[in-house]
């Protein structure tokens, strides 16, 4: 059988899906992508089921190769730097990898996550209906942890893609990081109007200890009117809790299923993977849309993926010394293991 | 009683708020609806979270409006006063002595009582399963004797073993999963509240009650190896 085989990776590579839905009542979070949207985009251009599995890659890095026959495959990112056996490719690109060659890809100067996804369908085991990876919990993907150089994921009904590298032209992956859009609330009403004000304007900075499970923001700390405990409730990917040091943490793919804190907003569902991919250090600030408007952004990021990805073969150009150097393995970031902070 | 508040989070979550305290009385209206919703639901709603005091509904906004997800809730909220489904008790065995009861001398000493005394009140109350959350089978127990309450750690102990039987603050629960903890460890069960392979995965749902009955170390051996066999250990019922 074929399969994929990971020759180096860096921390908190992982293999996502959609996401393992209907566990939150127990306590279990669905994990899933960071950026869904350009989870699924990734999997359009395979041609394979918007909510398959994919591996899901951080700037650490992956290098990748096949045995048993060529893969096709699809790799969507923006700004990563990505080679098959030293050619550079777009960020964005469809492929078919042989056998003896290796997909090297790397962080470039922006964007936290890229995924690759197969053109056939990675079979592997999933646990409560879903491949993807929690690692706090220890479940799903590849024994439930990060991948690592020599694993073998095996692919299911392989085919060919592409005979030649295209580019993936996703324009709507371009997305500007710098205005993220929140439904406020669902605990709006713990903070004084003077204070949703300063929450929407910020400028917060994105701190760089953020992982899956959250994103952390430096600024003016925030002042609650009513305290800053609530007796626990759900919180949904996206949630902006604020807890007693005023700092807002958003709460992202493998965030717990409830919390303590009062939640000032809610990333849209369009904006998660906006926010999933800004970098450690950049500014951001908010903006406060109805549910309404929300949905109408959701609509017409579905419309996105309803058709085939389009491509254009790619054109051998020039990329500079500072791309071929830039192809190694970032080392020191966050593994994403360890329960981080407790805030129950 | 009064209608709920409906809370949006985003524009794919409705958090349906009957208050905002630890309280059975809200507890049960949270559950009733869940158990309505469940009979009833609408297309589009993806999953219920009850929590102490909430309901959280996520709902796929491109399938189900919002503004027909509120009115489906609100006409149920008004209907299901009551749950209809009865509630089961649990009987979990729970090993307290060492090396699994870590911290029972510690909650002793800060509790002004014997460790005997701690387990004996521990394993005589009946506990009410809150809620789930904070890890997979992470369950949240009302109940715990006002003798055994005490503030949590104002900081960490290290990780505890898989399901350590822990109380903090006014609560008691099952943790599941291995972690650092301010509350403190008074046990362990063999019983996994939360075992992905198995075919139920979760048995215990919100609004069951657990007890906890002693069992010794060679017991408590004895009961992980069944366990771990496919065996539930846990006990419909009351103990004898």
């Amino acid at each position: 059988m074929s399969a994929l085989i990971i020759e180096a990776a860096g921390p908190a590579i992982t293999l996502q899906d959609g996401g393992r839905h209907g566990y939150l009542r127990y306590g279990f979070t669905a994990a899933g992508p960071m950026d869904p949207l350009m989870h699924a985009t990734a999997n359009r251009a395979a041609g394979a089921p918007l909510d398959a599995a994919a591996i899901e890659i951080s700037t650490g890095g992956v290098t990748v190769a096949v045995e048993g026959g060529p893969v096709g495959l699809a790799l969507a990112s923006t700004g990563f730097r990505i080679a098959l056996d030293g050619e550079p490719l777009p960020a964005a690109v469809a492929l078919t990898l042989e056998p003896g060659r290796s997909l090297v890809v790397r962080a470039g100067d922006i964007g936290s996550w890229g995924y690759l996804a197969v053109q056939g369908r990675l079979d592997l085991a999933p646990v409560l209906g879903s491949l993807a990876t929690h690692t706090r919990s220890g479940v799903g993907g590849l024994d439930g942890r990060g991948l690592a150089a020599g694993d073998r994921l095996p692919v299911a009904e392989p085919r060919a893609g592409e005979v030649s590298p295209h580019r993936l032209i996703v324009p709507w992956l371009d997305r500007n990081p710098e205005t993220i859009r929140v439904v406020l609330g669902p605990q709006d009403d713990y903070f004084a109007p003077d204070q949703i004000a300063a929450f929407l304007a910020g400028p917060w900075t994105v701190s760089p200890r953020g992982d899956r499970m959250a994103c952390f923001l430096d600024g003016t700390p925030l002042k609650h009117a009513k305290g800053h405990d609530i007796v626990s409730d759900g919180v949904a990917m996206g949630a902006i809790q604020v807890p007693g040091n005023g700092l807002p943490i958003i709460l992202m793919a493998d965030r717990q299923s409830t919390g303590g804190y009062p939640k000032i907003a809610t990333v849209i569902g369009p904006d998660l993977g906006r926010l999933a991919q800004v970098r450690g250090g950049t500014r951001i600030a908010f903006w406060a849309v109805s549910v309404a408007d929300a949905v109408a952004a959701r609509r017409a990021e579905a419309e996105f993926l309803r058709g085939p990805v389009p491509r254009e073969p790619v054109v051998r150009t020039d990329f500079s010394s500072d791309f071929l150097l830039g192809l190694n393995l970032v080392d020191g970031v966050t593994d994403g293991r360890g329960w981080g902070y407790d805030h129950r | 009683m009064s209608a709920p508040r409906l809370l949006d989070a985003g524009e794919a979550a409705l958090i349906v708020e009957f208050g905002t305290t630890v309280d059975p009385a809200l507890s049960d209206r949270v559950l009733a609806l869940d158990e309505a919703l469940a009979a009833d639901p609408p297309q589009g709603l993806r999953e219920r979270v009850p929590t102490y005091r909430s309901l959280m509904l996520h709902y796929d906004p491109l399938v189900l409006d919002r503004a027909r997800l509120a009115d489906h809730v609100m006409r149920l909220a008004g209907n299901a006063a009551e749950r209809a489904g009865a509630a089961s008790l649990w009987t979990l065995p729970c090993c307290y002595d060492a090396p699994h009861g870590e911290d029972v001398a510690e909650l002793a000493g800060r509790a002004g009582l014997s460790p005997e005394a701690v387990v004996a009140l521990h394993a005589g109350a009946t506990y009410r399963v809150y809620m789930y959350g904070f890890a997979p089978g992470f369950a949240y127990l009302g109940g715990l004797p006002k003798d055994l309450a005490t503030p949590r750690r104002a900081s960490p102990r290290p990780p505890h073993p898989r399901n350590a039987v822990v109380v903090g603050g006014g609560l008691a629960a099952v943790a599941t999963v291995p972690m650092p903890t301010g509350w403190y460890v008074v046990g362990a069960t063999p019983s996994r509240l939360y075992a992905p392979e198995r075919a139920e995965s979760f048995f215990v749902a919100a609004g069951d009650a657990i007890r906890f009955e002693p069992v010794d170390a060679a017991t408590f051996d004895a009961l992980t190896a069944r366990e771990a066999s496919g065996e539930r250990v846990a006990r419909k019922g009351a103990t004898a």
